[in-house]
């Protein structure tokens, strides 16, 4: 039983060190190819909507539907189609980065001053130019904090994904034969390192997003408003 | 579309709407569990939250706080009490009190963050006048602040509540009941349809929570203030 077995045993974490390893960075790389895909689909779309509210619209709104559709089931639903190929596997996870991606990157854009926009225009930038010199960069804080909103998110499901199968590895496999045998230094080493890797990536956006913009206050000071359009975002069926 | 067919012959077989595994059943259980959690998790968030978009004291510290709370997944969570509430009771341990707990901590971040930036994002200008109209602190927040933070702080509810009906599905795997337990065993059975009939029961009752909860949001914006929020909706 699981009241037998002492909390942690650190004879097996020491035995079994190359098998964490591997299973973390399976969980990494599940999440890291599904935050690529989730990304790049949301800056094009975003991209194309933005600008076009009734294109926006009901793009945040369908994202919003797939967001509310709890994790296991739409992992589960996608297994008598995909079996347990990769794409059961990434296809959820892509999609659940869409909605929070979406709202970031969207209100980034919607971000610039209308007076810096026309500053922009009568120092004579083109479009292009205007875009990549001031509305990307204007835009960046609230990508970022969408993307680490997204990655956080992201490390959680990709705990469930084990749940449909064990061939996708990862660090939810730990949990789950830990509750599978009673043994409950495999839960604890499971749970502990996803939160380490969530907590890790955070970290690192966070540095990247005072790299890459490093006049933005929002990492330093609460601000509601800034954030108001992830008010209330966070993982879902985790 | 064989799946599809036999999905619905599998939801509306009669059998299947009675007895401690029937529908009704596990509608019920996972109710039991997502109500009292989310409520409890109010109990704590709704004070808190007022609390800290009042004063804007330590602010900083728990919006970091509630967002750490994020960064660990429910499953986990559910895994790491798992061991220590077997201890405590053999009986509950293995399935409500680790699903209770799990969804309790899930919710309270969204109640929390929703609270707070709602009363913050009341106008200032306004509290002050609040102030210079002689009403208390805790007038200013009864009666000021509170009831134009509603719709807001309705939201964090929204999202805690959806969340919690999506993620009690997981109660599933540490043996609680709910609807998860028919996505779980349709796995485990290898039986597409009862996998597939859960997968549309848990949608179905967490779009259900996020519509009914979308109403009341409307419902609870001050009467003042609609005229001015309907145009503002619909951009």
């Amino acid at each position: 039983m699981l009241v037998d077995q002492p909390l942690l045993d650190l004879g097996w974490i020491g035995a079994h060190a190359g098998d964490i390893a591997l299973r973390t960075l399976q969980h990494l790389g599940l999440g890291a190819v599904a935050m690529a895909v989730g990304f790049a689909v949301a800056f094009a779309l975003t991209l194309v909507a933005v600008g076009r509210p009734r294109l926006l619209a009901p793009l945040i709104t369908g994202a919003g539907v797939l967001y509310t559709i709890p994790s296991l089931a739409l992992f589960a639903a996608l297994v008598p189609f995909t079996g347990l190929s990769l794409l059961t596997a990434e296809i959820p996870l892509v999609l659940y980065t869409q909605l929070v991606l979406i709202r970031g990157i969207s209100a980034g854009f919607a971000a610039a001053p209308p007076e810096v926009l026309e500053a922009a225009d009568g120092l004579g930038y083109t479009r292009r130019q205007r875009f990549l010199a001031v509305e990307l960069p204007i835009a960046i804080p609230l990508i970022v904090a969408a993307v680490r909103l997204a990655s956080v998110s992201t490390i959680g499901l990709v705990m469930v994904v084990t749940l449909i199968g064990n061939n996708f590895g990862g660090l939810g496999l730990f949990i789950k034969e830990g509750i599978a045998s009673f043994f409950p230094t495999k839960v604890y080493v499971g749970a502990a390192l996803s939160v380490l890797l969530a907590l890790a990536s955070d970290l690192m956006l966070a540095r990247l997003e005072r790299r890459l913009a490093p006049w933005a206050e929002s990492h330093r000071d609460v601000q509601p408003s800034a954030s108001a359009p992830l008010a209330g975002l966070g993982p879902i069926g985790a | 579309m064989d799946l599809l067919a036999a999905t619905i012959a599998w939801l509306t077989t009669a059998a299947r709407w009675q007895g401690p595994d029937g529908i009704p059943t596990r509608m019920l259980e996972h109710l039991e569990i997502a109500v009292p959690s989310v409520l409890a998790a109010a109990l704590v968030a709704l004070p808190v939250g007022a609390w800290i978009g009042h004063t804007g004291r330590y602010a900083a510290a728990a919006i970091n706080v509630a967002n750490l709370g994020r960064a660990i997944p429910s499953y986990a969570v559910l895994a790491i009490i798992l061991p220590i509430s077997l201890r405590l009771s053999p009986d509950l341990g293995l399935s409500v009190i680790p699903t209770f707990t799990a969804m309790w901590l899930l919710a309270i971040p969204p109640i929390l963050i929703g609270t707070f930036a709602g009363i913050r994002a009341v106008d200032r200008d306004l509290v002050e006048a609040a102030r210079g109209l002689g009403l208390t602190e805790v007038q200013v927040l009864r009666e000021v602040e509170l009831p134009l933070a509603l719709p807001v702080v309705a939201g964090g509810l929204r999202t805690a509540a959806v969340q919690v009906i999506a993620t009690a599905t997981l109660g599933a795997v540490v043996a609680y009941g709910g609807l998860g337990r028919y996505i779980i065993d349709g796995i485990a059975r290898n039986e597409d349809d009862r996998l597939m009939a859960g997968v549309v029961l848990v949608a179905g009752m967490a779009i259900t929570a996020e519509l009914a909860f979308a109403l009341l949001q409307r419902a609870l914006v001050p009467r003042g203030l609609r005229r001015v929020a309907a145009p503002a909706e619909a951009t």
